[in-house]
């Protein structure tokens, strides 16, 4: 309880005479009966506002280090991704190498009218203004919209562009599965690829997140290259059309036999999980192609970005 | 610690367990007990709501208008899972991310509820506390239980690290994925409550009605 103390600030002892008001109101309603009517509306209202009090401090007090986890999380994914990750590694630091950039994925050229940093493709995956309603016949990965503009990270090392990690979802049994693609410079070469949110059954098609599964990844090639796939703009210097290539990644049945022609391009599909491993072949199938980042990764290949 | 207190503390540890006794809480013990960890900061999570909502309703527990009764409970109780979902993003974050919808699912768990309405409304604040902190330990010994089962024979592993050697990692254990969802759960909870029911006879019901005997043909 608050009492006049001599030693207290102005604005408090202005406030006394209303403290002491409080307290006498206080008492008068905590003596009537509990069923009557102004009883039932001062116990409501002030529970409410205790609980209030509560849950909005503890919200603001704990915002700052939620923040923290949420970015930390993050940045933990593309860097496993990118293969950056060891147990040792100082977060920050290793993500000073890795820079975020907007991509239109039309063009395939950068935006830079866009902040990178605070950018969220998923979000504007949902926003009708930034992104774009996907026909059902080309909505292969089963996402119904997808953004504009994609927020890729660029590793460089010592200035020269070292990968690519290119985010990406896909709907498999149960879930929408997000995650990271990473390429070599070249575009072609997976460096890895990390499917960090889905909720696939546990022990069947979850195992996307089983390290040994996901190392299968590494070296495999995304594109074959049979004149077939072009893209229609200037992009050479004669106008003529580059190519964008086939993308013949995917997961097969029954294990890939390294050495016979296509290996290159084959992972193992997940064992007891069709459907996510369907999920998974269509998802990299849609934005490797030209509706995803086929454009921008056919620029990146051939020099013109 | 007066005879009282221990009572309270301990019943309903067996004797009066929440879950194998009362069945209540059984949709939270399904959702997180496929890996160890989620269920011990769930069975925290839940122990720390029930204890300090009931010391908090029986604090108040003179004062609550009847027509309101229910409503003044849950504001108590969903203000103190909001917070511990907040604690748990805060200083837990993988954790909370597994364990995603259920923490605030805390708000309508059965036992929560129950040791309110059954007991705070009707003790002190410390007793009210203390028999939170039971029903939560009790809750804690079956979600801790089933989940140790579960992976250790559905994953071959412990907390996450490994106890049965995988077959596909070289070992001999072939894992049994049944038990990595959530029907499982619901087996062993129900062999848990044989178990208990064989042990200690008296937590039988009786039937509620007799069976009609057979009489004369099928119709």
């Amino acid at each position: 309880m608050l009492n006049s103390n001599a030693g207290q600030p102005q604005a408090l002892s202005a406030l006394q005479p209303y403290i002491e008001k409080g307290r006498q109101y206080a008492e008068r309603v905590l003596a009537l009966s509990n069923d009557s009517f102004e009883k039932t509306l001062a116990v409501a209202f002030a529970l409410c506002l205790v609980g209030a009090i509560l849950v909005a401090g503890s919200a603001v007090a704990l915002k700052p280090l939620q923040q923290i986890n949420k970015s930390r999380d993050e940045k933990v994914n593309i860097l496993e991704v990118a293969g950056l990750l060891d147990k040792d590694t100082n977060i920050d630091e290793a993500f000073r190498n890795i820079e975020p950039r907007i991509v239109d994925l039309a063009t395939g050229d950068y935006v830079d009218t866009v902040d990178a940093r605070s950018y969220d493709q998923w979000k504007a995956a949902k926003d009708p203004a930034l992104s774009a309603a996907i026909p059902p016949e080309k909505d292969t990965a089963n996402i119904r919209r997808k953004p504009n503009q994609a927020k890729v990270y660029l590793v460089k090392e010592a200035g020269q562009l070292k990968s690519l990690i290119l985010p990406v979802n896909g709907y498999g049994l149960w879930s929408t599965m997000f995650g990271f693609i990473a390429l070599e410079a070249d575009a072609q070469t997976v460096v890895g690829m990390n499917l960090y949110d889905q909720a696939e059954t546990p022990g069947l098609g979850g195992e996307v997140v089983n390290p040994k599964w996901k190392a299968l990844w590494k070296g495999k090639k995304v594109y074959n290259f049979t004149g077939k796939e072009l893209h229609e703009s200037n992009l050479t210097e004669k106008g003529q059309a580059i190519e964008i290539g086939e993308v013949a990644l995917g997961l097969v049945k029954g294990g890939v036999e390294p050495g016979k022609p296509g290996a290159e391009f084959q992972v193992d599909a997940l064992a007891g999980a069709t459907l996510t491993s369907r999920g998974v072949s269509n998802l990299v199938q849609y934005w490797m192609s030209k509706e995803g980042y086929g454009v921008y990764l056919a620029k990146i290949r051939t020099g013109k970005i | 610690m007066n005879k009282e207190h221990t009572k309270v503390l301990v019943d309903p540890l067996v004797d009066n367990n929440p879950i194998t006794l009362q069945v209540l809480g059984i949709c939270s013990a399904l959702a997180v007990t496929s890996q160890l960890s989620t269920a011990l900061i769930m069975s925290l999570a839940l122990t720390s709501v029930t204890a300090f909502s009931s010391a908090g309703i029986a604090l108040i527990r003179n004062h609550v208008p009847g027509s309101i009764r229910i409503i003044a409970q849950m504001v108590i109780i969903a203000s103190l899972v909001i917070v511990v979902d907040q604690m748990l993003k805060a200083f837990a974050y993988e954790i909370s991310k597994q364990l995603s919808v259920f923490v605030g699912l805390i708000i309508t768990n059965c036992i929560v509820m129950g040791r309110a309405e059954a007991y705070a409304m009707k003790n002190p604040p410390l007793e009210s506390f203390l028999d939170g902190i039971g029903n939560g330990l009790g809750y804690s010994l079956i979600l801790i239980t089933v989940a140790t089962v579960r992976e250790v024979l559905g994953a071959g592993k412990l907390l996450g690290i490994d106890v049965l050697p995988l077959l596909k990692d070289g070992g001999w254990y072939v894992p049994n994925g049944l038990l990595l969802l959530p029907p499982s759960a619901f087996f062993l909870i129900g062999l848990l409550i044989w178990a208990v029911r064989t042990w200690k006879p008296q937590q039988v019901e009786k039937p509620d009605f007799a069976i009609v005997p057979a009489h004369g043909e099928a119709h």
